[in-house]
């Protein structure tokens, strides 16, 4: 007899951290599709190119740490923290500013934390904001949409080769509510802001996030708390104040489609490593992102706020953790605090 | 029950989590119950159950037959064991079984005679004329210890005390382990005796109402046990399949939507949780007269050719089911007993079945393959959906990695079935269940030693406290002795030879003083009203002491043809009135201990004897000094007798009305101080002979013994007082 000795359980299910991010690779295909579409191929330039730099970092640092490099390059997750942070950089990014964005979320928010479900903070984000305080220009030059560059002129943009690149900008419709806002006759007269029913052409990028979303929470990748919390609380936060103002104050749909929303919502703030624990934890943490995406939206001084909201409430995070723990059965209440 | 609750559909709860594996009971399930094979050996450990375990009753060489007990319960939380057929006892020792520890353990081991005669049984078809406690006996006797799961015995669980009322008595048949069919063929097959078997649970608990939990994935056994509990009031109620829906407090929760407290047990919540198995051996057990000596077994897993279940002697092993179910070829890959999800691994094909083994599974690895390399934990929590304990497996698992324990055990690790649920949906492959049961068994490590911790501590802080106590009892006796030595040279120094009277005089007078001035230290220190009266009267003791010295000095000087100089009669007469005012303080001071029937009381009169004398020797040697001076005092001097005598008078009445004072005012403040003189002088007193029983441990030290131990020398009641307090 040669049998094989292990503590039960003897089966586990089909469940799998590749397959998992697999999946999320796959949701960000529609995203991914309509930026092309509507600002050409920068969006999937960038992607390739970060998750190369992203697999490279991650292969380096793991092989510095004495890691088995092949094992953890194929769980996946460089590749997720890649393709999320490219889709969040801009079309017209140069070649380096991916380069530092990922390499810094690959070695420094994540591997330096200790790798995969070490880190406290999502790396993309991380990535994200080190990128939008230290290149803030290079980082706010959005195209107009469906005034797509061709490949050649992506091409040139990605190598760094300034193609009047000033001409090409345009305002997104988040940047001219910011700029306009209160100033109803203004408002009204930015093209960017008055889409099919919100931002032009963000609605569709959001809409498509939403697609991809929706895919992911069929497919059990992730649960309705954290996307559902969010966005509830965004568009919570946005209706009195739209109601009362409307002249400084954007609509909920309008919060809800434009910017980072339903990309954030679904694809950023559902990482499961930096999000608080519970589902309680979760409603709340979700929650909390989206009063902090409106509230930065409409007073801060950032156009959008996904970023900074996320990574605030990963700090928060532990402490939602602390107070939100389910009650166990058997227990008639649930318990507080991490013991020890 | 009222009528209304009867009518109105029951709510349906539901516990927390829980997954849905693949069922894989098609396997097993389709062929009838077969009996099992007769092997030639029969190996019966002595712990198929939760408790101690049982004591062996035989001997290698014994023949016994099918069915007498081999070895009785060694405690109240035990049960027998019984020859499951006739045969030799071989041996009595350690060998393989299945267990986590993979150690061996001790075995009965009965070599068969293939003859499988009976011993003679008790059968009790009418157990409703058998008293209760008499019944349950008979269960416990019958070797009966839960057939589901942990094997607890189960008597123990249906001896409720009086004032327990059971609400629920639950017949958990749910069997939500994916594999294990063997109770699903048993209630199709034995039904009517299930019943009768829960009949006389239902007559041990008298619970107000009986309910038998079957997964919905059973139809035909839900069609039997309907059919056969009809008119019997046992409900058959369906539940959804779901794993762990047959865990015990997942199934009370599920039937009832009560919860057992956390470390708690169901009868708390008026809930008696039987396995139906259970029920089946106890109706084996009442009515017929079986002992638990069998038990249906599902064998299963695809490198069986011939799964099924079988009805198998309990200590077949394991190799013989194999081969009873087609397993030819020595098999590679998973032996399991149990379920995939909570079963053994087991690591030796000749470990036993016992009472609890439902099932064994020989799986090829292409069915359960080995389990893949742990991945980093991504936090992603379907292990908290999943828990139907309500944890947060993620969190447990953190803290049982990096080892802080107390952390997890406040994240409730105790509360942890090790259902297996997590590990199952976990997506990187991270043994949690492993984890937790590392963890418990780490927190259980550190009960145990916080409990040998403690018990060192108290043992060392009991010896620190007899040590203390040894030395101060040493200390005392050491200031015993010492007392007592100076009370024994006391009298010798108090005795001077009597050479020149005015040489004694002068030692006495100087005794006095000493002895006023540490009365009045004493008074002093204790706070008592004559301190200043004492002080007084010594200053005037020690002029007077000083004034006899100067005397002496004169006296030695001027001859022994010249010994009354003309201050020496005054002071003669002074110390005279000085002595006999001391003798009338004694009187005084023996009377009042006289009065307080002291044990002393002749060391006093002693005292005042020798004092008495003193004064009379004085006043000898005063009349004395008076007949020689005379001729040599001149005629102004001539006056001077009457005033000397008068003065010695007035000294006289002055110091003895002192001395009277002094002793008044002691005995008014002084009552407890003759209290505490007399207890010390007791306590005192048998420290020689007493046997040192504080210490029995210690061989009593022998005491030196005083023969010539003296009685305290007299002082005034207030000056003894605190100095054999202190010394003490």
């Amino acid at each position: 007899m040669n049998l094989i000795s292990v503590t039960s359980p003897h089966t586990t299910g089909p469940s799998r951290t590749q397959r998992v991010m697999a999946q999320v690779l796959l949701a960000t295909l529609p995203g991914l599709a309509v930026l092309c579409g509507l600002f050409g191929w920068g969006s999937l330039i960038n992607v390739v190119w970060a998750c190369a730099a992203a697999l490279a970092c991650e292969a380096a640092v793991l092989r510095l740490r004495g890691k088995p490099v092949g094992f953890h390059l194929a769980d996946g997750s460089a590749l997720v923290t890649a393709v999320l942070l490219a889709l969040a950089i801009p079309p017209t990014a140069p070649w380096w500013l991916t380069l530092v964005g990922v390499g810094f979320a690959i070695i420094f928010a994540k591997q330096l934390y200790g790798g995969l479900g070490m880190n406290p903070f999502n790396p993309a984000m991380a990535g994200y904001v080190l990128l939008l305080i230290s290149f803030p220009v290079d980082m706010t030059r959005w195209l107009p949409p469906f005034e797509a560059p061709d490949l050649a002129t992506s091409l040139q943009l990605f190598l760094g080769r300034d193609h009047g690149i000033d001409a090409l900008t345009g305002a997104t419709p988040l940047d001219s509510l910011r700029t306009w806002a209160g100033d109803a006759a203004a408002l009204a007269a930015q093209p960017a802001l008055h889409g099919t029913f919100a931002g032009l052409g963000w609605e569709w990028v959001n809409l498509a996030f939403l697609a991809g979303g929706l895919w992911l929470l069929w497919r059990r990748v992730i649960t309705w708390h954290i996307p559902a919390a969010l966005l509830g609380a965004l568009a919570l936060c946005a209706l009195p104040f739209w109601l009362h103002d409307s002249a400084r104050f954007a609509s909920p749909l309008f919060h809800l489609f434009s910017g980072a929303a339903m990309f954030g919502a679904f694809f950023i703030a559902t990482d499961p490593v930096s999000a608080a624990t519970s589902r309680t934890g979760r409603l709340i943490y979700a929650a909390l992102i989206g009063v902090l995406i409106w509230v930065i939206r409409s007073f801060g001084g950032y156009p959008d706020a996904m970023a900074f909201a996320v990574l605030l409430l990963n700090l928060a995070a532990p402490t939602i953790d602390y107070y939100t723990q389910p009650r166990s059965y058997g227990h008639s209440k649930p318990k507080r605090g991490i013991g020890g | 029950m009222s009528l209304l609750s009867r009518l109105l559909p029951r709510r349906r709860f539901d516990f927390h989590g829980g997954i849905h594996p693949p069922e894989r009971k098609a396997l097993s399930n389709g062929t009838p119950i077969r009996p099992g094979p007769m092997p030639a050996q029969l190996i019966l450990p002595l712990t198929m159950h939760i408790g101690a375990p049982a004591r062996p009753l035989v001997q290698v060489g014994d023949r016994v037959l099918k069915g007498e007990k081999i070895a009785e319960a060694s405690g109240p939380v035990s049960v027998p064991v019984h020859a499951p057929s006739s045969g030799v006892i071989s041996a009595i020792e350690p060998r393989p079984i299945q267990h986590p520890s993979g150690l061996d353990a001790p075995c009965i081991v009965l070599d068969t005679d293939g003859e499988d005669r009976w011993t003679a049984l008790h059968p009790h078809p009418d157990f409703r004329a058998i008293p209760r406690p008499e019944l349950l006996a008979l269960i416990r006797e019958a070797g009966i210890a839960g057939l589901g799961g942990a094997g607890f015995p189960t008597a123990i669980k249906l001896n409720l005390r009086d004032n327990q009322r059971i609400e629920q008595l639950i017949l958990n048949a749910v069997e939500c382990e994916p594999y294990i069919t063997a109770d699903d063929r048993l209630m199709r097959e034995r039904a009517p005796a299930l019943i009768r078997g829960i009949e006389i649970l239902r007559y041990l608990v008298q619970p107000a109402e009986t309910i038998v939990a079957i997964e919905d994935n059973k139809p035909e056994a839900i069609a039997a046990m309907r059919a056969a509990a009809e008119g019997t009031g046992i409900r058959i109620m369906t539940v959804p399949t779901k794993y762990p829906s047959g865990g015990e407090k997942q199934l009370i929760r599920l039937v009832t939507g009560k919860e057992v407290r956390s470390g708690g047990i169901p009868a708390e919540i008026g809930v008696v949780c039987q396995n139906i198995g259970t029920a089946y051996a106890v109706e084996r057990a009442v009515v017929h007269g079986e002992p638990l000596i069998r038990r249906i077994t599902t064998l299963t897993g695809e490198a069986f050719t011939q799964p099924g279940n079988v009805e198998t002697l309990i200590g077949t092993p394991v190799q013989a089911l194999l081969e009873a179910g087609g397993v030819t070829q020595p098999h590679r890959g998973r032996l399991i007993m149990g379920g995939p999800m909570m079963g053994f691994s087991i690591d030796h094909p000749m470990s036993p079945v016992v009472k609890t083994s439902n099932c064994i599974i020989a799986a090829p690895l292409t069915e359960l393959p080995e389990p893949a390399p742990e991945q980093s934990c991504i936090r992603c929590g379907a292990c908290a959906d999943v828990c139907p304990a309500e944890l947060l497996p993620q969190q447990l698992y953190w803290y049982s990695k990096a080892g802080e324990f107390d952390r997890a055990r406040h994240y409730n690790l105790l509360d942890c079935i090790e259902c297996g649920a997590c590990s199952y949906v976990c997506p990187s492959n991270i043994p949690l269940v492993q984890y937790y049961r590392y963890a418990k068994a780490e927190l259980r490590k550190q009960a145990a030693e916080h409990q040998k911790a403690d018990r060192a501590r108290e043992r060392f802080e009991a010896r620190t406290a007899r040590i203390e106590k040894e030395k101060a009892e040493k200390e005392a006796r050491r200031q015993a002795r010492l007392a007592a030595n100076r009370v024994k040279q006391a009298p010798d120094a108090a005795a001077p030879p009597a050479q020149a009277d005015l040489k004694k005089a002068v030692n006495d007078a100087s005794a006095a003083y000493k002895t006023a001035v540490k009365a009045a230290k004493e008074a002093e220190a204790s706070g008592a009203d004559n301190a200043v009266a004492l002080r007084a009267e010594a200053e005037r003791l020690k002029a007077h002491a000083d004034a006899l010295k100067a005397n002496l000095r004169d006296a030695k000087a001027a001859g022994p043809a010249a010994p009354a100089h003309d201050d020496g009669l005054p002071a003669l007469k002074k110390a005279v009135a000085d002595a006999s005012a001391a003798y009338k303080a004694a009187v005084k001071a023996m009377k009042d201990v006289e009065a307080g029937g002291d044990g002393d009381i002749d060391a006093l009169r002693a005292d005042t004897e020798r004092l008495k004398a003193e004064a009379d020797r004085l006043k000898a040697a005063l009349r004395d000094a008076k007949a020689a001076a005379p001729a040599v005092v001149a005629a102004p001097v001539q006056e001077d007798p009457v005033a000397a005598l008068k003065k010695a008078v007035a000294d006289a009445s002055s110091a003895y009305k002192a001395a009277v004072k002094a002793a008044k005012e002691a005995e008014a403040s002084g009552d407890g101080d003759l209290d505490a003189l007399r207890a010390e002088a007791e306590r005192l007193k048998p420290t020689g002979s007493k046997p040192n029983c504080v210490t029995p441990r210690r061989r009593p030290r022998p005491h030196h013994h005083q023969p010539h131990r003296q009685p305290p020398r007299l002082r005034p009641p207030a000056m003894t007082r605190s100095k054999n307090a202190t010394s003490a």
